[in-house]
């Protein structure tokens, strides 16, 4: 879409404002981490202590790994068994897939909170039967659960693009069921995978109200630690461990997006001399 | 035969998805002794004043959202590819820092000692009370779904196909009724995406209220938390308001999908 | 697509397992035997302590915090929640052991009990002293900012004085908030009249309007950074908080006030029983008795600790009141079913 100069300054405008406010909290964390008194909204000097104190605090690291663990295997699991769901869904007959996909968008419409605590009066009524505690286990059945739409819904897209008769082509030709699904389809619906396990990851890395209900005793996420810490006095090292995930994440998108320009860069370049191929 | 492929998933579902919402039913049917019992829903209209306010404050919350993510949006999509690229991750880079502790920042940021009133007062201009009211609550909402009603906008706007726009303008048509005949129409399933993925969170969210509305305004999530893990033990009572909000929920998005026929699959980020 | 038939079966199948095997991960969950689960009221004791413990015994503590009774009693209730040691205020212990939810304690693995002065064991909540361990005790009083308060407090009626609108804190949790409103009215604070409680709960009501936020633990940060101006808070928390801001003041009002004892406790099935006791012994010793103390600001209910106490500490009346100012002060007990169901709902309205 192409819009009018004088739309444009406006439209920068709004984007700059939106940006402002949507970064001045985050700004105002990070300026905190340096803090040199443990007060969230008076400056009173530059430090790197809460970075020291951050790496001997067992309680934040701990909850930080629970965190990573439980996003990185919700998000590998739930993006195998999703993507499988998604298959079977897709071939399916329309009457049962419109059933099985409108329980499978539950937990997406659903609010967080009933998710958090139907799921927490399954595991405590199982736990009588069963013995055993809530925990990392439940956890992860919890995250797995809502990553799984989120999966769905990112795979059956490219499913409906993906033109039938390559498959059967592709056997037609000799490749065994499994070499046309994995020189055939998955390539074709990769882009679907990877958008799902990168959104069932930061779901999982970003959820607070499931985790809240299902954890049980045990563990605590990082955002439980937080939540536990917001309603006495929340540690500056906290602060301080953000702003280095946040650094993280900022540097490695910049990493990612200077590659592509320098790609596109040599591109043209290289398009420059005629017929010359890249490699 | 690969739909035998979702079976494991369907018994999955069955017992992680469907098994805890018939029990959600199961606890609210029943009182504390186990009996069948109607008891729980007997005196909702007690509670009829927080459904309207979460419902008020969220309503506020998701109209503000598409007042500054529409515009927004249109903004983005007019930009070139990099730029709407780089934009694009810089709205969505909030949210790997984590959101309780994004919440908790406003609360330096508006209180009375906070930062904008240290400016004001700084300025000699008196200073506003902000922290623990309803409008800090609904800022709090705004603030944390607003790329909720961005992303889904922008991603059918972008796909609109420039030629239609352009024919449009060949036929004598100018940039308002172009918006209007054209642009509007086929940005709605977007918006009516946005606006659920905006909705729903801010009515049922009992972090925000609590971090920045100080106790004071409880809403629907609160009222549930409360009776879980909170101070007044009452699960049966609160699977039944549970079930009510849930209720609530999946009417208004039938209601949505009545108006978006079946976009669902356009607008998932 | 008829030619799948044979792979995706057993994928099918292969899948089917890692979900059952995940399932039965929940299962067999190695629970760490060296392991002691405490649940604490938050900022009520010195964290370092929990590194001694563990090079004594080699018992690793994992410790979470809650900020009121009434949320402890949910989570153990309902939560599914495993903890093996709880440290509940005497009125919940009474309740938790009316509903058969703690264990009996073995004493025998306690021998610091005999450091407790006899006069806060054998209390009425445990009359036979079989459940519980006194951890502290204290008093709950009205803290305010002297340079906004520039008069002479002695009643709660500052919390309901409108000349502060937008200053004042209020307990976030029924049964403290309620106290002080019946205290205020002249009824006690364990009343099952409900004509009383109506009137407290009106009283609140019309209190809302002047609050700054209800609030439990958040109190150190707003009171000491001069957001809010008066609330009402435990007395050892209030010793905490002048050190970071003078210019706080502590007054037990005329009205009278609650008297609190919290007591270490086993909640029933609890997974590390004897770790639990080794804990609680811990505790009672003296050398942590005092550093627990001097970090919360709270009253030892130990009679060695409190010998060892510096005299300064001793003869701090916020901390160890007169006779006659414990004679005003009244413990929680707890209450039929029927009022506390009765509580409950006054709460969710007040709060809506």
């Amino acid at each position: 879409m192409k819009s009018v100069g004088k739309h444009r300054g406006a439209g920068r405008l709004l984007t700059g404002l939106v940006f402002l406010f949507l970064y001045l909290p985050i700004i105002v964390l990070v300026i905190f981490s340096f803090n040199s008194s443990k007060s969230r909204k008076v400056w009173s000097g530059f430090t790197f202590e809460w970075y020291k104190e951050l790496f001997s605090d067992q309680m934040i690291l701990n909850s930080f790994y629970i965190t990573i663990l439980v996003a990185v295997l919700a998000a590998v699991i739930a993006t195998i068994a999703g993507t499988f769901a998604a298959i079977g869904f897709f071939n399916m007959k329309k009457r049962p897939r419109g059933i099985l996909l409108a329980i499978n968008n539950l937990p997406v419409i659903n609010a967080d909170i009933i998710t958090g605590v139907s799921m927490m009066l399954l595991f405590v009524s199982a736990r009588s039967l069963f013995r055993f505690d809530l925990g990392f286990g439940t956890l992860l059945i919890a995250h797995i659960t809502f990553n799984i739409p989120y999966v769905i819904l990112s795979v059956m897209p490219k499913l409906y693009q993906l033109d039938n008769n390559l498959f059967e082509a592709a056997q037609d030709l000799g490749a065994s069921w499994f070499q046309a699904f994995s020189k055939v389809i998955l390539p074709e619906i990769r882009p679907g995978i990877i958008n799902g396990l990168l959104i069932a990851f930061t779901m999982s890395l970003d959820d607070f109200v499931i985790s809240y209900f299902t954890a049980g005793s045990q563990i605590q996420t990082l955002s439980m630690t937080i939540y536990s810490m917001a309603r006495k006095r929340i540690s500056p090292e906290i602060n301080a461990l953000s702003t280095i995930l946040f650094g993280t994440v900022l540097i490695l998108l910049l990493v990612v997006n200077i590659r592509e320009i320098r790609q596109e860069k040599k591109l043209k370049k290289s398009s420059g001399k005629l017929l010359n191929p890249l490699d | 035969m690969k739909r035998f492929l979702s079976i494991p998933y369907i018994v999955w579902m069955a017992i992680f998805v469907v098994a805890p919402i018939i029990l959600v039913v199961v606890y609210a049917l029943t009182s504390g002794s186990g009996s069948f019992t109607f008891e729980n829903f007997a005196h909702m209209e007690n509670f009829l004043s927080v459904f309207i306010r979460s419902m008020i404050m969220a309503l506020i919350a998701t109209a503000i959202c598409i007042l500054i993510g529409y515009p927004l949006a249109y903004a983005l999509a007019c930009e070139g590819p990099r730029l709407q690229k780089i934009f694009i991750m810089l709205i969505m880079l909030p949210m790997w820092m984590n959101f309780l502790l994004r919440t908790y920042a406003w609360m330096s940021i508006l209180e009375n000692t906070g930062l904008i009133n240290s400016l004001l007062s700084a300025l000699g201009l008196p200073t506003v009370n902000m922290i623990n009211t309803q409008g800090a609550v609904v800022l709090g909402m705004v603030y944390n779904y607003l790329p909720f009603m961005v992303l889904p906008i922008y991603s059918v706007m972008v796909r609109i196909e420039p030629s239609v726009v352009e024919a449009a303008q060949d036929l004598g048509a100018n940039s308002f009724k172009v918006f209007l005949r054209i642009i509007f129409p086929l940005s709605l399933p977007g918006v009516l995406s946005g606006i659920t993925m905006v909705f729903v969170p801010s009515v049922s969210t009992f972090i925000i209220s609590r971090l920045l509305g100080g106790g004071k305004s409880l809403l629907l999530g609160d009222l549930i938390e409360m009776q879980f893990l909170g101070s007044a033990y009452n699960p049966h009572l609160g699977s039944a308001i549970s079930l009510i909000m849930m209720v609530i929920i999946i009417a208004c998005m039938m209601v949505m999908n009545r108006f978006g026929e079946g976009e669902e699959r356009a607008v998932m980020l | 697509m008829h030619h799948g038939l044979k792979l995706s079966k057993p994928i099918s199948v292969l899948l089917l397992l890692t979900m059952t095997l995940s399932m039965l991960l929940i299962g067999c969950q190695k629970s760490n035997k060296n392991v002691v689960n405490v649940f604490n009221w938050g900022l009520y004791i010195d964290e370092d302590i929990f590194k001694t413990f563990e090079n004594q015994t080699g018992i690793r503590v994992n410790y979470q915090t809650y900020d009121s009774n009434e949320m402890l009693y949910s989570k153990i209730k309902g939560g599914g929640a495993s903890y093996d040691v709880i440290i509940p205020s005497d009125y919940m212990v009474s309740r938790m052991i009316s509903e058969d939810m703690l264990e009996k304690l073995d004493y025998t693995n306690i021998p610091n009990i005999s450091k407790i002065d006899d006069n806060y064991r054998y209390q009425p909540y445990d009359p036979d002293n079989a459940y519980t361990v006194p951890y502290m005790w204290g008093t709950v009083g009205l803290i305010y900012n002297s340079t906004v308060v520039t008069e002479d407090v002695n009643s709660w009626g500052l919390l309901f004085d409108e000349k502060y609108a937008g200053r004042i804190l209020m307990f976030d949790n029924s049964r403290d908030a309620m106290g002080i409103a019946l205290l205020y009215l002249g009824y006690s604070i364990n009343t099952t009249d409900k004509s009383e409680l109506d009137e407290a709960y009106d009283l609140l009501k019309r209190q809302k309007p002047l609050l700054y936020a209800y609030t439990m633990d958040q109190i150190y940060d707003w009171l000491e950074g001069g957001e809010a101006a008066i609330g009402p808070y435990y007395a050892g928390d209030y010793i905490t908080m002048i050190e970071n801001n003078p210019d706080l003041k502590f007054c037990l009002p005329d009205e009278g006030s609650n008297v609190f004892i919290d007591c270490m406790c086993i909640p029933k099935g609890a997974k590390n029983k004897a770790n639990a006791e080794a804990f609680i012994n811990f505790m009672c010793d003296t050398e942590i008795a005092l550093l627990n103390c001097a970090e919360t600001g709270y009253s030892t209910p130990s009679k060695e600790a409190y010998d060892e106490l510096p005299d300064e500490t001793k003869n701090n009346t916020v901390m160890y009141p007169s006779a006659e100012t414990l004679d005003r002060c009244e413990a929680y007990v707890n209450l039929p079913r029927e009022i506390l169901e009765y509580y409950d709902n006054l709460w969710v309205n007040l709060k809506t």
